[in-house]
């Protein structure tokens, strides 16, 4: 497995493989999940971005931040335009054409992976393409004005799920795409946080290392959609950790590891306040929101807490 | 980098330039602009890797300021800069509008 | 002498397939596509050829996968039916707007609902605006031929279009017919190297595929899009030369069959022109001076030539195996926007056959004839648009 240092006075050394001059707003958590990313990886990486806050932002025009290969199709199929690139990659490399070692790697907002795309992605994954993909989580569909998407958390307000007098905003749980790609046994699947960037580029370079499809989730912060601060990307991403709304953890192979355990474990209120995305929670006639959201991720936290001494002791 | 014409020969929508989105500056998008104070920098260059536009300067292992072609004024240099015996080396200050 | 051999319209295109061992063949499976897909997969089991497989989950991952792929840098081919050339057909726009050089064999098939899997042209028709040259054959032979001319058409360096090639389902992909087939190396020479353009695998000059196009460019993208069309005429016509060179078999745009000297005609795609070639001879020997005009080539449409062919007749009839509710059927459309120009023109009659499979019998050729007859005497008024071959339920 390579494991060039990932210290920061050597990455300083290294190319950024995306450039300034892209289009995302001042702030945007998606831009550091990439170029935290690419800093991971050492060898050349052929890229695929589905329509998305990242995509349009990045290449617009005779205007493109990208320096390495990149192509855009479509939403809902990154990953397996992607594997097209990829089997074309066997192809020719199998008839000489091509000698060069290169890796694959998506880029794609939570809509892409978890809704529209779910079905490419699933069949890429169960085809064993030799790819990562990475989702920029930023819990909507910001691209197109932060309408729900099935990545956004419970009680959240978007533009398609507001907190009205009704409903008092997204009364559904966030599928969880991180075991839905781990039940496709494949070979790494894992959770990252730009907060901690250390942990996040070793499970890039952990997941470039090995053959086959990996998958990451990454939390990417969107002040404009989560109505936070421009500032904020990565105490916020902090908080999501700490509170165990967002577990850092990696499956190798079906085993379970968490990679970081919070010193202490935060409620979940000193992620969610700072949002005004759930200021409605913070009611009194919402009290009840706020309870249900930290059990939900008490159980998840007792579950994958659980889960990891059950494999460490041999099960 | 110019807008192309398009053409029949020039009608395919890909980009031969690698990263010349850097002739477009996002400086303009700023309303805050960050200052940097060497004499409290640690040199611990999370500012370089958390800053989303790539306009911290580092040279030598060492920051050196910002480029503020493209710098849009975020500020989340300033606010995860641990600076050295507790003053940041980052402050955010109002961008001066002529 | 040449080898003819007795092969459904399915096994023809799969040996094609194997003679040009594309680099990628993405698909998925639908009748009436399915068995050339398993044939080719056999071939692939059995080494005849080195094509990377991908058996996607479905047609839009397929067309997607081809694009990704030929954006990669290499020679691409699918096939598709019915339901499933429209489940591709946000990413047929795309594949023509990237200016991929894919080839995908189309088995005509009917569209749900309801629910019917065999021929009738709604499939391609649907796509007929997608960008996609559009190759239509009449059996197995022209498809094989279509199809190995159709990937020096997409890849002609000043076309790089996708191309598409129609030939109907069942009733020429699953029935049996004599065809020559060329051999394997002048297939091979004829077809050629695929010259990547712009490779996406090329990691030493990285390109960036796929911008927002905004209100500043998107509409000139289109307009140069066009003017590809209008130089496809001339390679399409280059490459039939060189391939009747080959293979000694002639193709133009489209086929005129008995036109010259004729006062009534039949346009119709595909297979049917089969039947009407026929009972038109009958037709011919007891004196009705009728003809056939027959498209190959329907995106880019030859309207100039084809006016050219038919405005001097009293009556045409334009068979469409497809329809458009409350409308003309697209042939009949292209064939009136054809003849618009020309001072003399024939009356245009529109008759909507074979939905869904039903059998196309000679008595409706000649029940059209007879029809376009009684039109030219004055017997009878021309309806415009009407469906023929229903069947009578007392
Ligand atoms: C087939 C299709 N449906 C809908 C859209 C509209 N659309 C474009 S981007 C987008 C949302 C993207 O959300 P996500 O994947 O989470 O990325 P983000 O913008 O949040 O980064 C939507 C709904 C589209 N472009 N194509
Ligand atoms: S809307 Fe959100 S995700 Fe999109 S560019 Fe802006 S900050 Fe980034
Ligand atoms: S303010 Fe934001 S854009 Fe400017 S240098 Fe700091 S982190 Fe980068
Ligand atoms: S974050 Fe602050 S202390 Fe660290 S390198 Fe940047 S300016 Fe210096
Ligand atoms: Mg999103």
């Amino acid at each position: 497995m390579t494991t060039s240092s990932l210290k920061l006075k050597d990455l300083v050394n290294k190319d950024i493989r995306l450039a300034p001059g892209h289009r995302m707003c001042q702030g945007c958590g998606a831009a550091i999940v990439v170029k935290m990313a690419l800093l991971a990886i050492d060898k050349p990486v052929v890229a695929c971005s589905p329509t998305g806050c990242l995509e349009v932002t990045t290449c617009i025009s005779d205007s493109t931040a990208w320096k390495i290969p990149w192509i855009h199709s479509a939403f809902e199929n990154a990953a397996v335009t992607l594997a097209g690139v990829e089997t074309m990659y066997r192809a020719l490399k199998k008839r000489g054409k091509i000698s060069q070692d290169m890796t694959f790697v998506v880029f794609a907002g939570d809509g892409g992976t978890y809704d529209i795309g779910l079905q490419s992605l699933s069949g890429v994954m169960e085809r064993g393409h030799d790819l990562l993909y990475i989702c920029y989580d930023n819990g909507a569909y910001m691209n197109t004005g932060t309408q729900r998407s099935g990545a956004t958390p419970f009680g959240a307000s978007t533009t398609t799920s507001p907190a009205g007098s009704a409903v008092p905003g997204k009364l559904q749980l966030r599928k969880d795409i991180v075991k839905i790609m781990a039940a496709h046994n494949i070979p790494y699947v894992a959770q990252a946080s730009p907060s901690h960037h250390l942990d996040l580029m070793r499970k890039v370079q952990k997941a470039v290392s090995i053959s086959g499809p990996k998958f990451i989730n990454i939390l990417s912060p969107c002040h404009r959609g989560w109505r936070s601060k421009a500032d904020d990307a990565i105490t916020i991403s902090k908080l999501a950790v700490n509170t165990c709304f967002w577990p850092l953890y990696e499956i190798e192979n079906g085993k379970m590891k968490l990679t970081h355990v919070p010193k202490e474990k935060l409620p979940v209120a000193d992620f969610l306040k700072p949002q005004g995305r759930f200021a409605h929670l913070f009611r009194p006639d919402n009290a009840w929101m706020l309870e249900d959201a930290q059990r939900q991720i008490d159980a998840e936290w007792a579950a994958l807490q659980a889960t990891q001494a059950c494999e460490a002791s041999g099960n | 980098m110019k807008t192309r014409i398009i053409t029949k020969s020039t009608c395919k929508p890909v980009i031969s330039e690698p990263g010349n989105s850097a002739v477009y500056k996002t400086g303009a998008w700023r309303s805050l602009k960050p200052v940097f104070e060497a004499a409290h920098c640690s040199s611990c260059l999370l500012c370089w890797l958390y800053c989303p536009d790539m306009s911290v300067i580092v040279h030598d292992g060492k920051m050196e300021g910002f480029d503020l072609d493209y710098c849009k004024g975020c500020g989340i240099c300033a606010l995860e800069c641990p600076g050295k015996k507790g003053e940041k080396a980052i402050t955010m200050v109002k961008e001066d509008i002529l | 002498m040449k080898k003819m051999t007795a092969v459904t319209g399915n096994e023809a295109l799969a040996e094609a397939l194997r003679q040009i061992n594309p680099d990628v063949c993405a698909a998925y499976p639908i009748t009436p596509q399915t068995d050339m897909m398993q044939r080719f997969s056999d071939f692939v089991a059995d080494g005849l050829v080195d094509t990377e497989m991908m058996l996607v989950e479905s047609e839009h991952s397929a067309m997607s996968a081809c694009i990704g792929a030929s954006a990669g840098g290499g020679r691409v081919a699918t096939a598709t039916s019915g339901p499933g050339l429209a489940l591709m057909w946000e990413m047929l726009y795309v594949a023509s707007g990237m200016r991929c050089p894919i080839v995908m064999a189309v088995v005509n098939r009917a569209l749900s609902a309801p629910l019917n899997i065999h021929c009738d042209h709604s499939d391609a028709m649907g796509a007929r605006d997608s960008g996609w040259i559009q190759l239509w054959s009449e059996n197995a032979q022209e498809a094989y031929d279509n199809f190995i001319m159709a990937f020096r058409i997409a890849e002609h360096p000043g076309i790089r279009l996708p191309v598409m090639v129609c030939m109907d389902g069942f009733i020429i992909s699953h029935s049996v017919g004599v065809m020559d087939f060329l051999a394997d190396d002048k297939v091979q020479r004829f077809v050629g190297n695929f010259t990547p353009q712009d490779a996406l695998l090329d990691v030493e000059r990285p390109v960036s595929y796929g911008p927002l196009i905004v209100t500043d460019q998107y509409h000139e993208y289109k307009k140069a899009q066009n003017e590809i069309m209008d130089s496809v005429f001339a390679v399409t016509e280059a490459v039939a030369s060189e391939f009747e060179y080959l293979s000694g078999r002639r193709y133009g745009l489209f086929e005129s069959y008995r036109l010259e000297d004729a006062e009534i005609g039949i346009v119709v795609l595909n297979s049917a022109a089969g039947t009407c070639k026929d009972i038109i001879d009958e037709a011919r020997e007891n004196g009705v001076k009728v003809g056939l005009l027959k498209p190959r080539l329907f995106r880019p449409f030859p309207y100039a030539a084809v006016a050219e062919a038919l405005s001097h007749l009293k009556v045409v009839c334009v068979l469409d195996r497809s329809d458009s509710f409350g409308a003309f059927a697209p042939l009949y459309v292209e064939i009136a926007a054809s003849l618009y120009p020309r001072e003399q023109r024939p009356v245009l009659l529109n008759r909507i056959y074979g939905l869904g499979g039903r059998d196309f019998m000679p008595e409706h050729v000649e029940a059209v004839i007879n029809e376009m007859t009684d039109i030219v005497s004055r017997r009878i008024a021309a309806t415009p648009k009407k469906y023929i071959s229903l069947r009578q339920y007392y």
